[in-house]
């Protein structure tokens, strides 16, 4: 997964990781009323650098029996999530503030879906040049 | 690994939130159930919920109810000595419903449906389209 796609360029990473985030603040809002749940996200323009840089670093290890640190093995791509800092924690210890949840999951829908535009765009101009007409 | 993982979190919380819908109506309907001993009075029941445990290296979880338990409030005495179910020193024991917390509760959980509603129907919407891309 190094570099970008030659034909969608960045958009086929961008995708899959918006995808991604949009799991992540899903399970946020599903655990909103969960008792000790932390609000998680992903740091997108960070984790979309590591990925076309040619995927995040391994953890270093200092040891040859530690556990190594995986990221996410969904897609590939090293969709690691961070916690967000609570605003108003409560005090069942959860951080979930489902306004900002609610807003980050329209932001992350609006990204994927202009994605998706420019790759639709590609994808028409690749095949008016295959068709020439 | 479902590229639609995003319709199983929300389901899980669906099913969540409408078992504590169904708890908090459990508990309406019982408010003014009254019997004749403390221990046999109706409790107060609420699901307790928790975050999925997910696969090693994913980083979202859909929410399970682990159980449902019964409010620990004692249940009141009332004096009703004409009261069919009165014991011997004609006490009866309401159940320890507290109808406001219950209405509140539910307001919650109807809230937090519909989010994950949207949650859904946008993630089906985004599905689609990119199923429809290059058409």
């Amino acid at each position: 997964m190094a570099g970008p796609d030659p034909i969608f360029g960045v958009h086929a990473q961008a995708l899959a990781l918006q995808r991604q985030r949009m799991d992540v603040l899903a399970a946020n809002i599903a655990n909103a009323d969960t008792p000790n749940y932390k609000a998680r996200d992903i740091d997108f323009a960070q984790q979309l650098r590591q990925t076309l840089q040619g995927g995040a670093e391994p953890a270093a290890s200092h040891h040859a029996r530690h556990i190594p640190l995986h990221s996410n093995g969904a897609s590939g791509l090293p969709g690691q999530a961070v916690y967000r800092v609570a605003l108003q924690a409560s005090v069942d210890g959860n951080t979930v503030d489902t306004q900002v949840e609610q807003a980050q999951f329209a932001d992350a829908a609006l990204h994927y879906q202009a994605s998706l535009g420019f790759a639709d765009a590609r994808l028409r101009a690749l095949m008016t040049a295959l068709t020439g007409q | 690994m479902s590229s639609f993982r995003i319709f199983d979190i929300a389901g899980s919380a669906l099913s969540a939130q409408s078992l504590r819908l169904n708890t908090v109506a459990s508990n309406l309907a019982n408010a003014d159930v009254v019997s004749g001993s403390a221990e046999a009075s109706y409790k107060a029941r609420m699901p307790v919920f928790q975050a999925e445990r997910s696969a090693p290296g994913q980083s979202a979880s859909g929410v399970q109810v682990l159980g449902i338990v019964e409010s620990q409030t004692p249940a009141e005495k009332r004096y009703e000595p004409g009261h069919p179910q009165a014991d011997g020193e004609g006490y009866v024991y309401s159940s320890n419903v507290n109808v406001v917390e219950e209405m509140t509760n539910m307001i919650s959980a109807s809230r937090a449906y519909q989010n994950s509603v949207e949650v859904m129907n946008t993630a089906k919407e985004l599905a689609l389209r990119t199923l429809s891309l290059g058409k």
